[in-house]
């Protein structure tokens, strides 16, 4: 059973100095991408396009998928289309099997993480390792990812330094950043060196040429498809922009978006298979296709998946990614579960103060907490909320609804608050005051004031 | 022009001075206004919850008592948000679009228009602002922090002619104050938490003041730093600009 976000996060903050250092950790990313942000004077414009590049895209995303496909034909890729996660896992097991693939390097995809690619081969006996050090980490010590750019963000380098010293037998104690990632590096390297096969995501994928684009910081993507014959790349279908004139406006805010750097440090093109290889795309739906109908909803198919919504999220960073349960955590995320899920993930929508920051850092501006906010009608009108809420909300919209009752229950409450003992509201049923002293009760209410005053 | 002044419910229960130094303000600006009587809520607490369908038997009531005025000005930036965006659940009758276009902050309303006219107030204390997420993004009642614009004047902008008053700027301009109606009971524990990272910015520079112009997010910090006897104080803007902070 899928732990609740609310339950999940209380017990993150049980730990407060680890909550304000994780708080901390993320700030410092927003920051520099604010730093990074107003570098470029046209930033807004860039967001404009991008978006409007996107929205073009996806509206007439059947057109550009086959475009994109007999381009990809021509050049020599094979190409295969999933309809969701178990196809997709179906189809790279195969491609795997009938080269008699025993093990795979694979770089970051929040994709095959949707999939659950990783345990599907590792249940046929294939070897999976995760070359993004941050991938890497989360995958020795089996745990999700809890951010889709910085998947081990939630952990501390005492505990990395830990866990190598446990699995590779790293020093213990050795907590300095450069001799872990060495580390990381020299264990990586044999894995790279005797992979049969690597897949790596795809950050887009441009219909004109048929090739894929993969943004990475570390080359691991590289390294892996250029040494291992056999290259598969997994893309959901909404990766797609129409040229390669396009790419700019999104290379130049993804980086900067995600990290606060300029660009990143690796961007791949992928266009067809190396001499004697062997190069396949994976198309997924999941569905994306039926998102793509919901009116209110579609445009979060723009997501080009930078992270900076969560960086921003004031409670994404004091609960932490895990709290979420989902692929992907934070305002992104919360709009994204109760797509495939909405009964399960019904509580992520509320997880949200509807501030806004998301929207606003949002390098392709989705409305997102605006579909937050949406999703939380779609939720109420459904059956998946508690009855009890139901019931007061019908009393709230009692009072609110009818001035007689509401200046009844006003003074009642004003009164009740003045008379009875404190201990009764500020007592654990009443949940505002737990951590809050109670409103201090006036002697008359503003509408009292007033029409006394006009007499 | 017929202008009428919009209370909020928690406004009009728990603080009704900040009412009463909206009324005296205007009148000191000689702007004719009413006050309906009546008035209860924007239905906000409901829709925000998922329940925009109980919502509407309060957005009708609301429409009626706002439909003949030529401008709303409303004690609240998140609750003028409200009845601008999410109004669009009931039918749009011209009443009701009226309403919707018409509506504006009171603290806008004044900064737009009257700012010239108010004071000068003296105020001699160290303060910082926290303009309400609604106002700040809804609104653009300000620029907020995400966005590469040019900066629009929002809060401060208020603080035109009042002097003596330190103006000290927190660390992380305009993060959330964790209020979010139903979110400060439903997240009690990660509510909490902002709230205090809040607090402690403001007091870690000493802040006496705490100025906003959105109460709701003031009532949910004030209940704070009253359980935990913290020496800040709280304030809506126009308590401030009209002199009666006590
Ligand atoms: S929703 Fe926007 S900010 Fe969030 S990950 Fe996607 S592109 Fe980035």
């Amino acid at each position: 059973m899928r732990g609740s976000i609310k339950d999940n996060s209380e017990v993150f903050l049980k730990n407060e100095e680890r909550t304000n250092w994780h708080d901390k950790a993320l700030w410092f990313v927003r920051e520099k991408r604010d730093l990074a942000a107003k570098s470029i004077p046209e930033w807004e414009q860039l967001r404009e396009k991008a978006s409007a590049v996107k929205m073009h895209t996806l509206s007439n995303l059947d057109q550009y998928l086959i475009e994109f496909e007999e381009n990809a034909l021509k050049n020599g890729v094979k190409v295969h289309w999933a309809k969701d996660g178990e196809e997709h896992n179906r189809i790279i097991e195969e491609i795997l099997q009938s080269h008699q693939v025993k093990k795979v390097v694979k770089s970051k995809s929040m994709l095959t993480e949707e999939c659950h690619l990783n345990p599907h081969l590792e249940s046929k006996g294939i070897e999976v390792i995760d070359t993004d050090l941050g991938e890497r980490i989360i995958q020795l010590k089996k745990e999700p990812p809890s951010h889709i750019v910085m998947p081990a963000i939630h952990l501390k380098k005492e505990e990395v330094s830990e866990l190598f010293h446990e699995k590779w037998n790293t020093e213990k104690g050795n907590n300095d950043p450069v001799y872990l990632t060495y580390q990381a590096r020299l264990s990586l390297r044999k894995d790279f060196l005797t992979a049969d096969a690597a897949i790596t995501g795809v950050n887009f994928a441009v219909a004109e040429t048929g090739e894929v684009v993969v943004c990475t910081n570390e080359g691991n993507a590289d390294v892996g498809t250029h040494i291992a014959p056999l290259q598969i790349h997994s893309m959901g279908i909404e990766k797609l922009i129409p040229q390669r004139e396009h790419l700019g406006i999104f290379t130049r805010m993804l980086a900067r978006s995600a990290t606060g750097q300029p660009v990143t440090v690796y961007t791949s093109h992928f266009r067809k298979p190396k001499k004697e290889g062997e190069m396949h795309i994976v198309l997924v739906d999941n569905k994306r296709s039926e998102r793509l109908s919901k009116e209110k909803y579609w445009t979060s198919l723009k997501c080009i998946r930078c992270g900076a919504c969560m960086n921003t999220c004031p409670i994404y960073r004091r609960s932490g990614g895990h709290s979420y349960e989902a692929t992907i955590p934070g305002p992104i995320g919360s709009i994204l579960a109760p797509n495939l899920d909405t009964e399960k993930y019904s509580d992520l929508p509320f997880a949200s103060t509807l501030c806004g920051s998301c929207s606003d850092v949002c390098p392709v501006k989705i409305n997102i907490h605006e579909q937050l906010f949406f999703w939380r009608q779609d939720i109420g009108r459904s059956n998946v909320l508690p009855k009890s809420k139901k019931i007061s909300m019908k009393i709230m919209a009692g009072v609110l609804g009818n001035p007689a009752v509401y200046k009844m229950f006003g003074k009642m409450m004003r009164i009740s608050l003045k008379l009875l003992p404190s201990s009764i509201f500020e007592n654990k049923l009443n949940t505002w005051a737990k951590n809050r002293k109670m409103m201090e009760a006036p002697k008359e209410s503003f509408q009292e004031w007033y029409q006394k005053r006009k007499k | 022009m017929k202008i009428a002044l919009s209370i909020p419910c928690f406004i009009d229960q728990f603080y009704p001075q900040v009412g009463v130094a909206a009324v005296e303000l205007l009148e000191k600006l000689n702007i004719d206004f009413e006050v309906p009587k009546n008035q209860t809520c924007c239905g906000q607490p409901m829709a925000n919850s998922g329940y925009e369908n109980e919502a509407i038997k309060t957005y009708h009531h609301f429409v009626n008592l706002f439909k003949d005025y030529d401008k709303t000005v409303m004690i609240s930036g998140s609750c003028t948000h409200h009845v601008q965006h999410n109004y669009t659940h009931i039918e749009q009758t011209n009443e009701v679009k009226n309403v919707r276009n018409n509506i504006e902050d009171i603290s806008q309303f004044l900064l737009n228009h009257y700012i010239d006219e108010i004071g000068p107030v003296h105020f001699p204390h160290r303060i910082a602002l926290h303009t309400g997420c609604h106002s700040l993004r809804g609104q653009r009642f300000g620029t907020s922090s995400e966005l590469v614009t040019e900066k629009k004047t929002g809060l401060e902008g208020m603080l035109k002619h009042v002097t003596g008053v330190e103006l000290v700027p927190l660390s992380r301009p305009n993060e959330c104050c964790g209020f979010g109606g139903t979110f400060s009971v439903v997240h009690e524990a990660i509510s909490i938490k902002m709230g205090r990272d809040k607090l402690n910015d403001v007091q870690d520079k000493e802040i006496e003041y705490l100025i906003s112009n959105d109460m709701s997010c003031l009532m949910h910090l004030e209940g704070i730093i009253k359980k935990e006897h913290r020496n800040i104080k709280v304030a809506h803007i126009l308590e401030l600009l009209n002199g009666s902070i006590k």
